[in-house]
């Protein structure tokens, strides 16, 4: 059953045109990795598929009606009057109008995020007093919580030790695989995802492709979306890529 | 002395009026604090001071000015929905250029100096019950918009993206705020006047966003602090008789730095 259908999109800033003719479709349960350097326009798709940025040309078609979103890191401010438990509050009734009380089975599914990545102790500190990478876990619980129909992701692994990666990564692909919730899933490294990704939808320079990751993660394919000599190698069952132009895709080798 | 005006009828309309606009500025101050729009309710109340001389060289009621002036400048900017800087600059141009207008129709009216005075520094003994029943008809007007938009309103204003992703309106609520706001604001400015407008409007949130971080309690510490000045002045100026609005602006400056001062020691 397909959850998002992606048709000839193509989105320009100005002058600048990030990509066009795109077209692919997400599947209910699955897994898909959005790869690529910075400004391909990876957090810009996500904002499409959310209705927040009107494409180019092209359509998307889904039902937003159950979104589970993960933004892109931005601390709280250190004095906000909120506590972790608060924000992931929001994700069950935040759209709700009224006020109430919680009613206790819906206490019990926040406690249950909260616990699920990891935060119980932090859940009644101010949310602004808390890490990046504790804020982060929070906000796939907010997510999480929602009982979404489709998960977005914009780099939620951002600022996680390597053992919080595996329990996010592990949360995220335990939902798809009970509840069938696809994830999308923006990152600049596609390693600490191997395990859990079915697809990947590279956005290069010169183009996009999608595919498996032994599909799309080629010497090959990358050279030609990049328009250069780009080398993928697999090292210890990682991916590395070597050659691209973006400083920061050298510095991760992945 | 301070006893037989206790027994006054006009004393008791002062400490209910007093009441009803505290409760209501405690409430939506939180929301102006999180929003991060002080500025903007000062702008607000300046131009609710045009909107007022401006009924009094019509002939009109200056509270009918008030009303206008400020629901004009809080839906303008909440539909231009600024941000940061440019929200800053904007708003500070468009508030020196109201009082210059003010200013202007001041010089135009031929009344009493004393309405204009009220205005700037507030008149709540003048109070009269049908004013007062105005003042409670738009205070509950105001309490059911913030209770029945109070999640989504909370959600939009600290994390407006993800509450965008769930389908929450933010535009729309942004817009809401300032319409309440401004009517916020023309409730108080007939209590502690134009200039006094902040001290019952973002003091008491801003001492009991301070004192804790669990929502529901900011709201209840937030209008008990309101109230508690509000009515604490009024009774001062009666035992005393200087401004009621320097004693309503002492005593919640004074709960906002006890709030700094105990969230220091608990190392905030």
């Amino acid at each position: 059953m397909t959850v998002v259908a992606v048709e000839d999109l193509a989105l320009r800033f100005d002058d600048r045109e990030l990509w066009h003719d795109l077209t692919f479709a997400v599947e209910r349960g699955e897994f898909l990795a959005v790869l690529g350097p910075n400004g391909a326009g990876k957090t810009s798709l996500l904002r499409v598929l959310l209705g927040q940025l009107e494409p180019t040309r092209g359509r998307v078609v889904l039902d937003r009606s159950r979104i589970g979103y993960v933004p892109q890191q931005r601390v709280f401010d250190r004095d906000l009057p909120l506590r972790g438990r608060d924000l992931v509050r929001f994700g069950l009734d935040g759209n709700r109008w009224g006020i109430a009380r919680l009613a206790s089975p819906d206490r019990g599914r926040i406690e249950a995020a909260i616990a699920a990545v990891g935060a119980t102790t932090l859940a009644d500190a101010p949310i602004g007093r808390l890490s990046g990478g504790e804020q982060q876990r929070l906000r796939v619980a907010q997510a999480l919580v929602s009982d979404p129909s489709l998960l977005l992701a914009d780099e939620p692994l951002l600022s996680l030790d390597l053992a919080y990666q595996q329990v996010i990564v592990r949360l995220l692909d335990e939902r798809r695989r009970s509840a069938g919730t696809p994830v999308v899933f923006v990152t600049h490294d596609v390693n600490p995802i191997l395990s859990a990704v079915d697809r990947v939808l590279y956005l290069g320079p010169d183009g996009w492709a999608i595919g498996g990751v032994d599909d799309v993660l080629t010497t090959e394919t990358l050279s030609r979306l990049y328009g250069t000599a780009i080398d993928v190698l697999r090292v210890r069952g990682r991916v590395v890529v070597v050659g691209t132009p973006d400083a920061e895709h050298v510095h991760h080798v992945h | 002395m301070f006893i037989t005006l206790l027994g006054e009828h006009f004393v008791h309309t002062a400490l209910l009026a007093g009441a009803v606009v505290a409760v209501v500025a405690g409430a939506i101050g939180v929301f102006v604090v999180t929003r991060g729009l002080s500025f903007a309710v000062h702008a607000i109340s300046e131009l609710g001071f045009t909107g007022a001389t401006g009924a009094l060289v019509l002939g009109l009621d200056p509270v009918l000015g008030v009303l206008g002036g400020s629901l004009a400048v809080g839906a303008a900017l909440g539909v231009l929905s600024l941000r940061g800087r440019e929200r800053d600059s904007a708003i500070g141009a468009v508030l020196a250029f109201g009082l210059g207008i003010g200013v202007l129709f001041l010089s135009l009216y031929q009344g009493y100096a004393t309405a204009a005075t009220n205005l700037l520094f507030g008149s709540i003994v003048g109070v009269d019950d049908a004013q007062l029943r105005n003042l409670a008809i738009v205070a509950a007007i105001v309490l059911v918009a913030l209770a029945l938009l109070y999640r989504p309103l909370h959600f939009a204003a600290i994390d407006p993206e993800v509450a965008a992703a769930r389908g929450v309106p933010v535009a729309a609520l942004s817009v809401a705020v300032f319409l309440l706001v401004a009517l916020t604001t023309a409730e108080a400015i007939q209590v502690v006047g134009v200039l006094l407008v902040l001290t019952l409007v973002i003091t008491p949130a801003a001492a009991a966003q301070r004192l804790t971080v669990r929502p529901g309690l900011t709201f209840l510490l937030s209008i008990c602090i309101a109230l508690v000045s509000t009515e604490g002045g009024i009774l001062l100026s009666l035992a005393k008789s200087w401004p009621t609005s320097f004693f309503i602006s002492t005593l919640s400056f004074a709960f906002y730095a006890a709030a700094r001062v105990a969230s220091a020691r608990r190392g905030g």
